[in-house]
């Protein structure tokens, strides 16, 4: 129950049923998985929006301080929306952002700017982070499947044991160790990067690709040593069913075997740990943004969670909630396609 | 105790010394710190020297003595929180697996929502709104981890409450509450105990990790991860300012998750296996033999 769906199963991908092929389940299934995914975010944006304004006036006398002027803090509260009733503030918060307007950074204003839009103040991160997952998606999917796969045919052997000892230690490590423990080999001991990741606003970071390389690394060291542990035990439980057994009975040749009945049904659940991988992404770019001082949304997260910035807050978390739920779906979706087997289940 | 047979695997002896070793230092490291871990005592950033053996930190504090004192906030937060992530996992799986009511759904649905939002995001929510402590760092974690722990009790719960001996209960008349403690959670440790390490393992990881972004731990107290993040700009001055205490919490998150890795392996329990660090948390079960 608690499980996605075990990796394999007594059914090759060989032959779907004729029913299976319907589009009739698919479509239904994705109207609910939508739907689904829409109720999720309102109650998402519900939790953002209650944990960031559940104390009044905090935004103001974070900023101003504790013994701030009751009336300079009225006046930013005021002046930043705090004094209507929570109601009203939720629906024109929502309704504004549906409208693509995130509000004003509350620091900004309790400043004394009169206006400070959220959205050119992330939009250059969000991209520069777009660029840093999507350049680790490229370079997790084929290692990952090479390394698990082979280790899975190996399994037992020494080269298996290299591997899954490699891969616990990577995954007990938390990210900011790692990236640590790259910048003292390569940067301090050798010189050959440089330790933050420094490029104007604006600048394309695949221009400097020398920046992207440690980031990148960290990323992929905790991300690929889960893909590829989870690659290999469905390799190993795909070698052990009857169809495996069965082929090569029939003196399918090794080769054969293994490109047509392995690793199709190997493959089939790796789309759901990719989809699982990239969710990670989402709490490790914000940790490797900070460790190299990447430009990316991540580290303008923590900047302004640490300068108590509740709306600039508020709108970083519903963009990534937003995006991490689409994911979600769209990964559902992918493993419907292409795992047939587990279309009648859900 | 057939949980200690892990020691006669070679991984479980050397998960077991590693861990052992780094509790020894957290634990009694304070007793044997040459100087005080808040003392500034040297020129910022200087190298190793006969007084100061890992030289000193970005503001002349001696990095030896915070690496014997900062183990022991790192140990207890994390423990604390796992501890109470199981209380609050096992309440709440228990009675929505239990219970045939509008409480199951109810309780299951939150604990769809607390799963739909990055781990991580949900506490730099927190943070920013009510500001940082240990207490919110031990509840805020908690709350993180345990919708894993319910899903389990749940599943598990839902199994067991319609073997013959928990309906023998029900049948005697006996008050829910003592169903759940007497019949359904000693038959249900199984699953649990294989989730142990891997939860310890997240725990530690999360409260670094927040402590190391600024939100957990504050200066001017002596923590590994907080020691990682305030050594950052003088790395290339003393790298050991950084590198033993990231050698310090690799080692605590190695050996905890290797000795919870060989203590399922021993007892024949499948591996819940989740995906993330401080991503999201979902489950991947692995038999035991293939682990």
């Amino acid at each position: 129950m608690s499980a996605t769906a075990p990796a394999g199963s007594e059914v090759p991908v060989e032959a779907p049923s004729p029913e299976a092929r319907a589009p009739h389940p698919l479509r239904r299934f994705l109207i609910r998985r939508v739907a689904q995914g829409l109720v999720t975010l309102l109650v998402a944006s519900v939790v953002v929006f209650l944990a960031t304004s559940a104390i009044p006036g905090s935004p103001a006398t974070a900023i101003l301080g504790r013994n701030a002027n009751p009336q300079a803090v009225a006046e930013i509260n005021h002046h930043l929306g705090f004094d209507k009733p929570i109601v009203d503030r939720y629906l024109s918060w929502l309704g504004d952002a549906l409208r693509g307007n995130l509000g004003n950074s509350s620091v900004d204003i309790a400043q004394g700017a009169t206006s400070a839009p959220i959205w050119p103040i992330i939009r250059s991160p969000l991209a520069d982070t777009t660029t840093l997952a999507l350049v680790t998606v490229i370079l997790l999917i084929p290692l990952s499947l090479v390394l698990g796969v082979w280790s899975g045919l190996k399994a037992g052997r020494w080269q298996d044991h290299v591997i899954s000892t490699v891969t616990l230690v990577l995954i007990s490590m938390p990210e900011f160790v790692i990236g640590s423990l790259l910048i003292a080999i390569l940067f301090v001991a050798s010189h050959l990067l440089p330790p933050v990741s420094l490029i104007s606003p604006g600048v394309f970071p695949l221009l400097h690709p020398n920046i992207l390389v440690m980031p990148v690394l960290t990323l992929l060291a905790v991300s690929v040593a889960w893909t590829v542990r989870l690659v290999r035990v469905g390799t190993i439980e795909v070698l052990r069913t009857d169809y495996v057994q069965m082929a090569r009975l029939h003196g399918i040749r090794e080769r054969k075997v293994l490109r047509r009945y392995v690793l199709r049904n190997a493959l089939a659940p790796s789309v759901q740990i990719f989809a699982l991988s990239i969710q990670y992404l989402f709490g490790g770019v914000i940790i490797t943004e900070t460790v190299f001082n990447y430009p990316g949304i991540g580290s303008q997260l923590v900047n302004a969670a640490t300068s108590h910035d509740n709306t600039e807050v508020q709108a970083i978390t519903l963009i990534l909630a937003t995006i991490y739920i689409l994911i979600n779906i769209v990964a559902d979706l992918l493993v419907m396609v292409l795992v047939p087997k587990l279309r009648s289940s859900s | 105790m057939r949980g200690l047979r892990f020691l006669g695997t070679g991984r479980g002896r050397v998960g077991f010394a590693i861990l052992a070793f780094v509790v020894a230092v957290a634990l009694f490291g304070p007793f044997f710190a040459p100087h005080d871990p808040a003392d500034i005592l040297g020129a910022p950033g200087s190298g190793p020297s006969s007084s100061f053996p890992l030289g000193t930190d970005y503001l002349g504090h001696d990095v030896l003595s915070r690496v014997l004192w900062g183990g022991r906030s790192v140990l207890w937060l994390s423990l604390a929180a796992t501890a109470l992530s199981f209380v609050l996992g096992m309440a709440v799986g228990g009675v929505a697996g239990y219970s045939r009511s509008f409480v199951d759904p109810i309780l299951m649905r939150l604990v769809d929502v607390v799963l739909s939002f990055p781990p991580l995001l949900l506490f730099i929510l927190v943070v920013t709104s009510v500001g940082t402590s240990s207490l919110i760092l031990i509840l805020s974690i908690a709350v993180i981890l345990s919708p894993g722990i319910a899903r389990i009790v749940y599943s598990a719960t839902r199994e067991v409450s319609v073997r013959g001996y928990t309906e023998a209960a029900v049948t005697r008349g006996e008050g829910a509450s003592a169903i759940l403690l007497r019949e359904i959670f000693p038959n249900i440790l199984g699953p649990l105990i294989a989730n142990l390490g891997l939860t310890v393992t997240f725990s530690v990881l999360l409260v670094a990790s927040v402590t190391f972004l600024g939100l957990g731990v504050q200066p001017p107290n002596a923590n590994w991860a907080l020691m990682i993040s305030e050594n950052r700009d003088i790395l290339s001055i003393n790298v050991w300012s950084t590198l033993a205490p990231a050698a310090m919490i690799a080692l605590l998150t190695v050996g905890v998750n290797t000795v919870g890795d060989a203590v399922s392996h021993a007892l024949g329990l499948p591996q819940r296996r989740a995906i993330t660090t401080v991503g999201g948390i979902e489950e991947l079960i692995t038999p035991a033999e293939l682990v």
